[in-house]
C-alpha cells in the first residue's frame, strides 16, 4: 500500500514512463495472430483481380486438391449466413445518400480489386493461402471508373448499375449566406482560386488486420477477437448484421499494433469468421497479408479540392468557398461518407473569416473503399486553407507569417463562434506562431536561402508554414445527431477501490499504442493520492468493459479521460461521506489530499482512504442507507468538441537538378491543452508529423487506368524509414480547454493534420523564384523536377 | 516434413517442418515464440528480425531448414531470467521508443545487432542502419535516441 501523506503528488504533467512497455518489449504481449487456437479453421479470401467484372464462374477444383484445403465457398454458397445482410455504414449524411449493399463476399459482380469473391477453408495458414491462390475465377470485365473526376464525367460507366449516376451524395454548409459570399468575392481586392489533389493513402499500421471467432456451441455464445480500434461498436454491429443476440456476443481487442483509423471499421472478414464459427461450431480465423491489406483494408484521403479565398487590400480574408469531390470507393464502409464532413467545418482554418461556404459531392469509383485515416477530413481541410493562405500572401506581397497574423482569431475572441457554426474553446494562435518562428530561426533560414539562390546553388532552401486548428474530442451526442451520425459521442468509465486500496479503472476507450493505461493511472493517482502503479486499467474486452465507444478522432483523453476523472471524483465523494461518518464531522469540514481525509482545523482527526476502502468493503459501519463498496460509474457526454491548434514550420532542401527533397528541419509548437504526460504527447506528435510528411513526400496509392493498385506492398508504397525522417523540434503553448475539468484537448492527429501543408509550402517556397506555384503530393523527385521544368518553359 | 534442430534462446529445439516453412512461422507457430511479429510479405518492414548466429536476420526471408543447426535469439531471449530488461530494451523504455509495440521486437533485435557490429555509430549511422525496420507510430526520433543511448552506455 502506498497511501501515505508524502505519496508523490503531481504525476500529471510528468514524463512518467509507460506501464505498457515491458510486455511489448519482451514479446509477452499478445496480438491477434499470436492467439493459439488449436483446431481452428483458417480462412483464405479469394479477391477480385478485376476492378469491375461479372463473376461468371468460380472453379475450386485445383484448390481442393491441395493438402489441407477443405472447402471453397462462393458468395452464393455463403448467402445463407447473412442473407441480404450487408456491411454497415453508420453515417447516412443525407436522406438521399446512396448506399449500395456491400456484402461480405460479393455475388454476381466484383466492384474493386480486392473485393472478396470466394473463401477457402483450410487446416493451416499455408494451406489457406495456397488454396486461395489456386481458385480460378472466370471474370467478364466491365468498364471501370478509376479516377474521381472521371466518375462524374458525362457517359461515365456506372459503378453500381442500378443507380443512375456515380454520385453518392452532395452535402453543403452555407445556410443563407450565399449572397454575402458572392458580394465578398465581388468586392475582393485579392482572390485566390486553387485546385489541390489529396492522393489516396494506405494507412499501413505495422500490424495488418486479423480476427478469430471462437464459439461456445453448448451455450450458443461467440467470442470475436479482432485487431480493432472499436470492440464496442463492432459488437453492436456484428450482432445487428448477423442477428446474434448481444448477450451471446463478446468482442475482444487484444494488443493492437496500430490503427490510424483503418481499424475503426466493421470488415467483411469479421462478419465472415463470426458467421462461419457459429455455423461450424469451431474457431475460425483469418490473418491479413500486407499486399492483401493494401486493397482489403480501407484507404484514406482521395479528394479533389477547389478552394477560393476573397480578401481585402490588406489581405484580410472576407470569404472562403470550397467545393470538394470526394472518392468513396466502390462501397461505403462504417463512416466513409462522413469523413469529408469532418473537414467541412474547418476550411477557414484558424482564421477569423466571416463568410463560409462548403460543398462536397462524393462519388463511387471502382476502388477500395475509403474511410477514416489519421485526421479524417481535417488534414485535407488544413492542407487546402494553408496552401491557399500562402498563395494569398504572395498576392498581397507579405510573408506567410504576416498573412496568418492578419487573419488569426484573436486570443481575446474565445469562445469564438466560427462561420461554419462551431464554438472554438480556447487558443492563442499568434503566440504559438511567434514561438515557432523563433524556434525555427526563420530569419536565419531565409538568409541562407537567399544566399543559395544568389550563388546559383542547385540546393535550394525553402521554409513552409502550417497553422492549424482541429476539432476533436468527438463529440456531443446531440451535435452528432444533427449530422446524422448513427451513434453518440459519450464515453464510459468505472472506478473501483478494492479492500486493500488498489484501484481498478475500467475504460470504454480502446488503446492501440496511445498509452491509456499510463495516462489514466496518472490522472487517478493524483486524484486519490495513490501510486500510479497501484492503479490497473482494464479495457478492450466487452466482458470486462461492457460500455464504451472506443478510440478514434483524438477523443480518448478529452472524452474517455474526462469520464475517468469524473468517476474518480464520484468515488471521492462517497469516501468523503464515509470519512465524515467515521470522524463524526460534517462533509463540508473535510479536506482530502494525499489520500487522507482531515477535519479542517483539527489535524489529528484524519482517516486515510485505505481505511475507508476497507470500511466500505466490510460495510459494518456505514452511514444509514449507503451501499457497500467504493465504486462509481460515469458516462460523460461532452458539451463541445475540443480545438487543439498549433503552428508547424518545415525547412526543406530541394535539389533542382534531381527534384529530390530533403526535410532538414521541422519545428512544431502545439496547443493540445493541459498535457497529462509530455513524453506521450511528444511521441504522438513525432509520429503524427512523419505520417503527414509522408503524404507530402512519399506515399501514394497509385492506380493504373485499369483500376489495378500498383503500389500494393511496402517495396512500392513508401512508408518512410528512420533514414528519411527528420529530427523534430517541439515546443508547446497550452491554453486549457474550458470544456472539460482537466482542460485537455487531444493530440493524436495534430501532427498529421499540420505536416503536409508545411512541407509542401516549404517546397514551393524553395522554388517560387523559378516560377513554381504548386507541387502535387507526393512531391517525389520526378514530380518536383517536372514542376520546375514546366515552370521554366516545359523543358521536359 | 523435414527434421530441423535449432538452438533457440539457448535451448535446443527439434521440430518437423515442411521444407517451405519460413523461420518466422516455425518460431511462432511451432515453438510458440510469438514475440517475433510478421508485418509484411516483401521483407520490407523488419518486424520479424531475430539474431541468427549473432547477426540480425529477417526471419521471414529464411526457411526454417536453412537455419538447421543455427543459434537463434528472439526477443523472448534477451532479457535476464529474473526479468531485468536487456540494456537495449531498457533504453527503448526510457526513451519512449515504442507506442503500439508491434515493430518493437524486430526493432530491438536489429538495434542490438547494429550497435554490436558498428560501435560508435552517430545519429546518421543509426538512422541508416535501421532503414530495414519500419515503425508507423514513433517517427523514429525516440528509437534513434534509445539506440544511441544504449550504445553509449555499453548496451550490446
Amino acid at each position: 500500500m502506498t497511501i501515505t501523506e508524502d505519496a508523490p503528488a503531481g504525476h500529471v504533467g510528468s514524463r512518467r514512463l509507460r506501464k505498457e512497455d515491458p510486455a511489448l518489449l519482451t514479446g509477452e504481449a499478445k496480438f491477434i495472430d499470436d492467439l493459439a487456437l488449436p483446431g481452428a479453421i483458417w480462412v483464405g479470401v479469394v479477391r477480385s483481380t478485376e476492378a469491375h467484372a461479372n463473376i461468371v464462374g468460380i472453379d475450386g477444383s485445383a484448390a481442393l486438391e491441395i493438402d489441407g484445403v477443405n472447402e471453397v465457398l462462393s458468395g452464393e454458397d455463403l448467402a445463407p449466413l447473412w442473407g441480404e445482410g450487408a456491411l454497415p455504414c453508420a453515417w447516412p449524411v443525407t436522406p438521399d445518400m446512396k448506399n449500395p449493399a456491400h456484402l461480405p463476399v460479393a455475388r454476381g459482380t466484383a466492384k474493386y480489386v480486392g473485393d472478396a469473391v470466394a473463401v477457402v477453408l483450410a487446416d493451416s495458414r499455408y494451406a489457406a493461402a495456397d488454396g486461395a491462390a489456386a481458385v480460378v475465377v472466370d471474370y467478364e470485365p466491365l468498364p471501370a471508373v478509376v479516377e474521381i473526376e472521371d466518375a462524374v464525367a458525362d457517359g461515365a460507366p456506372l459503378v453500381h448499375a442500378d443507380l443512375d449516376s456515380n454520385e453518392c451524395y452532395t452535402w453543403g454548409l452555407w445556410g443563407d449566406n450565399a449572397p454575402a459570399i458572392d458580394a465578398a468575392f465581388a468586392e475582393a481586392a485579392h482572390v485566390v482560386s486553387e485546385r489541390y489533389l489529396q492522393q489516396r493513402l494506405i494507412p499501413a499500421p505495422m500490424e495488418p488486420r486479423g480476427c478469430a471467432a471462437v464459439p461456445s456451441p453448448a451455450g450458443g455464445e461467440l467470442t470475436l477477437y479482432s485487431a480493432t480500434q472499436i470492440p464496442h461498436i463492432l459488437k453492436v454491429m456484428t450482432a445487428v448484421v448477423l442477428g446474434i443476440p448481444e448477450n451471446k456476443l463478446r468482442v475482444v481487442a487484444p494488443s493492437v499494433g496500430g490503427g490510424f483509423g483503418c481499424k475503426l471499421n466493421v470488415y467483411a472478414e469479421e462478419i465472415l469468421c463470426s458467421a462461419l464459427a457459429m455455423q461450424r461450431g469451431a474457431p475460425v480465423r483469418w490473418t491479413e497479408g500486407r499486399a492483401e491489406a493494401a486493397v482489403s483494408t480501407i484507404q484514406g484521403r482521395g479528394q479533389v479540392q477547389h478552394i477560393e479565398l476573397a480578401a481585402d487590400a490588406d489581405g484580410k480574408v472576407t470569404a472562403v468557398r470550397v467545393k470538394l469531390l470526394a472518392d468513396m470507393g466502390a462501397y461505403l464502409q462504417l463512416v466513409t461518407p462522413g469523413v469529408p464532413l469532418l473537414g467541412g467545418f474547418l476550411y477557414h482554418g484558424c482564421y477569423d473569416i466571416p463568410n463560409y461556404m462548403f460543398e462536397c459531392t462524393s462519388v463511387f469509383t471502382n476502388r477500395t473503399p475509403t474511410d477514416a485515416y489519421r485526421g479524417a477530413g481535417r488534414p485535407e481541410a488544413t492542407y487546402a486553407v494553408e496552401r491557399a493562405m500562402d498563395s494569398l500572401a504572395v498576392s498581397v506581397g507579405v510573408s506567410p507569417e504576416e498573412i496568418r497574423a492578419r487573419n488569426f482569431i484573436g486570443a481575446d475572441a474565445f469562445p469564438y463562434e466560427s462561420a461554419a457554426g462551431l464554438v472554438f474553446d480556447s487558443g492563442d494562435y499568434q503566440t504559438v506562431l511567434d514561438k515557432a518562428v523563433a524556434l525555427a530561426d526563420v530569419d536565419g533560414r531565409r538568409a541562407e536561402a537567399a544566399q543559395r539562390r544568389a550563388s546559383g546553388s542547385s540546393k535550394r532552401i525553402g521554409v513552409g508554414f502550417s497553422s492549424y486548428v482541429e476539432m476533436c474530442g468527438l463529440a456531443p451526442s446531440r451535435v452528432l445527431a444533427s449530422l446524422d451520425y448513427g451513434a453518440g459521442g459519450w464515453e464510459a468509465a468505472t472506478v473501483r477501490i478494492s479492500p486493500t486500496c488498489k484501484v481498478q479503472v475500467v475504460t470504454g476507450s480502446t488503446p492501440h499504442g496511445q498509452g491509456h493505461e499510463t495516462c489514466w493511472s496518472m490522472i487517478v493517482a493524483d486524484q486519490l493520492g495513490v501510486d500510479p502503479d497501484d492503479v490497473e486499467v482494464l479495457h478492450s474486452d466487452t466482458a470486462v468493459s461492457p460500455t464504451g465507444l472506443d478510440t478514434y478522432g483524438s477523443r480518448s483523453l478529452a472524452v474517455g479521460g474526462t469520464a475517468v476523472y469524473m468517476a474518480t471524483e464520484k468515488v471521492i465523494d462517497k469516501a468523503r461521506a464515509i470519512a465524515a461518518h467515521q470522524l463524526e464531522a460534517s462533509e463540508d469540514d473535510l479536506e482530502f489530499s494525499g489520500g487522507v481525509f482531515r477535519v479542517r482545523g483539527t489535524p489529528e482527526a484524519e482517516v486515510p482512504l485505505a481505511g475507508i476502502a476497507f470500511a466500505a468493503f466490510t460495510a459494518h459501519d456505514l452511514p444509514d442507507g449507503m451501499e457497500p463498496n467504493l465504486e462509481a460509474h460515469v458516462t460523460y457526454d461532452p458539451p463541445n468538441f475540443t480545438f487543439p491548434n498549433g503552428t508547424h514550420i518545415a525547412v526543406v532542401e530541394v535539389d533542382t537538378d534531381t527534384g529530390d527533397v530533403d526535410l532538414i528541419d521541422y519545428v512544431a509548437v502545439d496547443d493540445c491543452g493541459v498535457q497529462i504526460n509530455p513524453l506521450v504527447v511528444e511521441g504522438q506528435v513525432h509520429g503524427g508529423i512523419l505520417q503527414g510528411a509522408a503524404q507530402a513526400l512519399y506515399e501514394d496509392a497509385v492506380y493504373n487506368s485499369d483500376g489495378q493498385l500498383v503500389s500494393a506492398n511496402l517495396g512500392d508504397y513508401l512508408v518512410p524509414s528512420a533514414a528519411e525522417a527528420p529530427r523534430f523540434r517541439l515546443d508547446s503553448h497550452a491554453t486549457p480547454s474550458p470544456t472539460n475539468p482537466m482542460g485537455v484537448k487531444g493530440v493524436g492527429e495534430a501532427g498529421t493534420i499540420a505536416a503536409a501543408p508545411a512541407v509542401i509550402n516549404a517546397v514551393v517556397d524553395a522554388l517560387r523564384d523559378l516560377g513554381v506555384t504548386d507541387v502535387d503530393m507526393p512531391a517525389s523527385p520526378q514530380t518536383v523536377w517536372r514542376a520546375i521544368a514546366d515552370a521554366q518553359g516545359g523543358a521536359s | 516434413m523435414t527434421a530441423v534442430t535449432l538452438t533457440v534462446n539457448g535451448t535446443e529445439r527439434s521440430l518437423d517442418v515442411e521444407p517451405r516453412t519460413l523461420l518466422v512461422h516455425a518460431l511462432r507457430d511451432d515453438l510458440g515464440l510469438t514475440g517475433t511479429n510478421v508485418g509484411c510479405d516483401s521483407s520490407s518492414c523488419g518486424a520479424c528480425t531475430v539474431l541468427v548466429d549473432g547477426q540480425s536476420a529477417k526471419s521471414c526471408t529464411m526457411f526454417a531448414v536453412q537455419a538447421d543447426g543455427a543459434d537463434i535469439t528472439t526477443i523472448e531471449g534477451v532479457a535476464d531470467a529474473d526479468g531485468t530488461l536487456h540494456p537495449m530494451q531498457q533504453a527503448f523504455h526510457e526513451h519512449h521508443a515504442l507506442q503500439c509495440g508491434y515493430c518493437t521486437p524486430g526493432m530491438v533485435m536489429a538495434s542490438i545487432s547494429l550497435v554490436e557490429e558498428y560501435p560508435g555509430l552517430d545519429e546518421n549511422g543509426v538512422r541508416h542502419g535501421l532503414e530495414g525496420n519500419l515503425c508507423r507510430c514513433t517517427g523514429y526520433q525516440n528509437i534513434v535516441d534509445a539506440v544511441l543511448a544504449a550504445a553509449g552506455s555499453g548496451g550490446d
